[in-house]
């Protein structure tokens, strides 16, 4: 993993995230859900950061980390999209709207744009089966998506990057 | 409270959200207001209606005009019409597909007039975020009948006696469990709420609580009554924002107006709620495995004995009930064991929550009696399979339970049945399946699933399904051989009786029930290097019939890939490298000359 230097105003607000919590390693889950929404990802430095302050070895932060995909440890990109995958989305079509995404920016699920604009994950039911195929990219939601509309879509966000 | 001649109601359930209704919501209270008319209309937010094929719902109280599809333009027309004119807004009406015509209310409509609403009786009819709704259904009464009135004996008389079994997918009498937890001794107790909902293509819990998330803390308050517990934890997954939210909004309320906190309802009973978040795992659903993760630990499964009601949560006795389970328990306090003990059948009682989803004409969140068949499911409330395909298969259970097919469709639905016919109840995922779905693919695709969320810990889970996804790879990609067949559910056998957890001893349950319903397609797969149903990219081809062909360029120009070519007026080719099988082309040729094999 590669080395980050973590801003001391980000360092101020992990440590408080970890007192609100008492310190308690019994709070790790919530308090990784509070860095994460903090930091916007989980590097090795702020799980380095939290063990230290829970008195836990890193280890043990890594692995609830790998555990759960909630989590990750790699930047998301400006607009992350996720295409559902859960079963009704597939049923509908998903795997091939995920397919033309990931050909039409040139990643794979779970990588980032070069340019940190995008990037793609897939998750499992965002619970609008009835708009299925679904395509959320950030607090965006797109129903019924095929993948030749999967164009339309990314010329959305390029556009307010104009 | 405020008395109003009209109300409107807007869902804003995820679904109707991701279509704009907070934005219907909003203007339709400016219009409201506009006409100065919010002291006689008020216009409320609700949670899911539960059809969510035609969202946004809007509806009028009281004449229960039932508005579809609303945009966030309609807001003036349906106030201008239908309020100050008392006409009603014919173009959003429901039309009914069968004889064409607009029905003016919910209650007329198929959807609707075929389920029985228990579990979701507030969802849709109260605004979810306001505790004097909740409480004007009858909410807390039985809570305030529980600890002032009754022993909490006979409280786990009544559940017991109305046969009410856990709707997460076990199907474990309800009551017993309860008394369980009560007999064991302990200093301190937990109930759990177990609403970490991860069955793909489900949203049942999730629009209970964002429906009526009262009726759950009502229940655990209860819960924790009868197995003295002062302490509740919901346990609810952080994808459900939406969920969260009203879930602590609820909390907040029910604490302000002391139906949480010390000396409920002056007794010297004390019960408050706190919340635990999940991360997003299947495996955590497992009881044992959501109690790991409640302690911020990896969520994976151990060995039961010792079973969460002797040693969960940090050591304590532990009582896990999943959402729907607590959204029944208010109710059969009221109306009595016998009430609920009447509808169903006679080893399933009351009435299940179904995520009714998939090729589908009416998606959508339905409540039916136990022992309803699948068939008036899907074709009498679902209104039948899309686009006027044919009927394939139908998966209930979610990624642990099995495809159905037509020769199930008379099965009256309940848990011991359809664990007989090979699936399973489950939380209530119902996906259906058309003739272009294929059925090794759809394993495949549950299997991706299992190896994804397979905690690692026991190796049948962890390998043996890494190794069934495998076979299923070579078969859906021709390489397949007739032996595979063989060693595929041989495999599938001994992972069901290996595996540690739920989990793992479900897990092959896709591959076993397509196996045996659907054997035929899986010879095509491995004899024939064939897909029937068009679905495995390599064994798949699209070709131009090129006396059809007439030059029309439409493909041409719908393909994302670019992998058709040809001039104007001369017929087309596709490029068999770069086509990537999305049909596309196949829906706009207008003469039919695109072909599968």
């Amino acid at each position: 993993m590669e080395k980050i230097h973590l801003p001391q105003c980000k360092i101020k607000e992990l440590k408080e995230i970890c007192e609100r919590n008492n310190n308690d390693p019994g709070e790790l889950i919530n308090i990784l859900h509070g860095a994460q929404s903090a930091v916007g990802y989980l590097p090795r430095e702020v799980q380095e950061f939290i063990a230290a302050q829970l008195n836990i070895p890193v280890s043990q932060v890594y692995g609830v980390i790998t555990f759960y995909s909630f989590f990750t440890m790699l930047p998301k990109g400006k607009y992350p999209i996720s295409v559902c995958l859960g079963t009704a989305c597939y049923v509908r079509g998903a795997e091939k709207v995920i397919q033309e995404f990931e050909r039409q920016l040139d990643i794979k699920v779970g990588q980032t744009t070069s340019d940190g604009l995008f990037s793609l994950d897939s998750l499992r039911c965002v619970g609008a089966c009835g708009l299925a195929p679904v395509v959320t990219v950030g607090k965006k939601v797109y129903g019924h998506v095929a993948p030749e509309k999967v164009r339309a879509i990314l010329s959305d966000f390029y556009m307010l990057e104009e | 409270m405020a008395t109003y001649s009209n109300y409107i109601l807007v869902c804003t359930g995820t679904g109707c959200r991701a279509s704009q209704s907070e934005q219907i919501l909003q203007n339709l209270k400016a219009t409201v207001e506009k006409h100065g008319m919010q002291g006689d209309v008020q216009v409320l937010r609700t949670g899911c209606f539960g059809f969510c094929e035609k969202g946004p719902v809007v509806r009028m109280i009281p004449d229960n005009t039932f508005y579809t599809q609303v945009t966030p333009e309609d807001t003036q027309e349906i106030v201008e019409e239908h309020l100050i004119k008392g006409r009603q807004v014919k173009r959003l009406l429901y039309l009914n597909p069968e004889t064409n015509e607009h029905i003016l209310d919910s209650k007329h409509m198929n959807f609707y007039k075929r389920q029985y609403r228990i579990a979701l009786r507030n969802c849709g009819f109260i605004n979810p975020e306001n505790i004097d709704e909740y409480i004007a259904r009858n909410g807390y009464i039985a809570l305030g009948k529980a600890v002032t009135q009754m022993t909490p004996d006979e409280v786990i008389k009544v559940i017991m006696e109305s046969g009410l079994r856990g709707r997460g997918g076990g199907g474990f009498p309800t009551g017993l469990k309860w008394q369980i937890t009560r007999k064991v001794q302990a200093d301190r107790k937990y109930v759990v709420c177990n609403a970490d909902e991860g069955d793909p293509g489900a949203f049942m819990d999730r629009s209970i609580l964002e429906g009526d998330p009262h009726s759950i803390i009502e229940a655990m308050a209860i819960n924790g009554y009868c197995t003295s517990a002062n302490h509740g934890l919901v346990y609810i997954r952080a994808e459900y924002p939406l969920a969260v939210e009203r879930l602590k909004t609820a909390i907040q309320q029910a604490k302000e107006y002391g139906l949480l906190g010390d000396n409920l309802f002056g007794t010297d009973f004390s019960f408050d709620i706190g919340i635990r978040y999940g991360a997003g795992a299947f495996v955590c659903g497992e009881e044992t495995a959501l109690m790991h993760s409640m302690e911020g630990l990896r969520g994976e499964a151990t060995v039961k004995p010792p079973f969460p009601s002797e040693s969960g949560y940090k050591g304590y006795p532990t009582n896990v009930n999943n959402v729907e389970t607590y959204a029944n328990i208010p109710i059969i306090l009221l109306k009595g064991a016998e009430w609920f003990a009447s509808i169903g059948t006679e080893k399933s009682k009351g009435t299940k929550v179904f995520a009714l989803a998939g090729k589908v004409n009416n998606v959508g969140l339905i409540e039916v009696p136990m022992g309803t068949t699948l068939r008036e499911v899907i074709f009498g409330i679902g209104g039948g399979i899309k686009d006027g395909k044919k009927f394939k298969a139908v998966q209930t259970g979610g990624p642990s339970g099995g495809c159905l097919t037509e020769k199930h469709l008379d099965l009256p639905i309940d848990y011991d049945n359809l664990l007989a016919a090979g699936s399973m109840m489950g939380s209530g995922g119902m996906i259906v399946m058309d003739e272009d779905d294929c059925m090794v693919a759809m394993a495949k695709f549950y299997l991706d699933f299992m190896v994804e969320e397979s905690c690692g810990k026991c190796s049948p889970c962890r390998i043996g399904n890494k190794r069934l996804h495998e076979m299923l790879q070579k078969i859906t990609s021709g390489k397949g051989k007739r032996e595979d067949l063989d060693s595929l559910r041989n495999l599938a056998m001994v992972i069901k009786d290996t595996a540690l957890c739920g989990l793992g001893q479900t897990s092959p349950n896709s591959v076993l029930s397509t196996i045996d319903n659907f054997y035929e397609e899986y010879l095509a797969h491995v004899q024939e290097q064939r897909c029937p149903a068009h679905q495995c990219c390599e064994l798949t081809q699209y070709f131009i019939n090129l006396e059809k062909c007439k030059g029309c360029t439409l493909c041409a120009r719908v393909c994302p890939v670019n992998a058709i070519s040809g001039d104007r007026k001369i017929p087309h080719a596709i490029d068999q490298q770069a086509c990537i099988h999305c049909g596309a082309c196949i829906e706009k040729c207008k003469f039919k000359a695109i072909l599968v094999r």
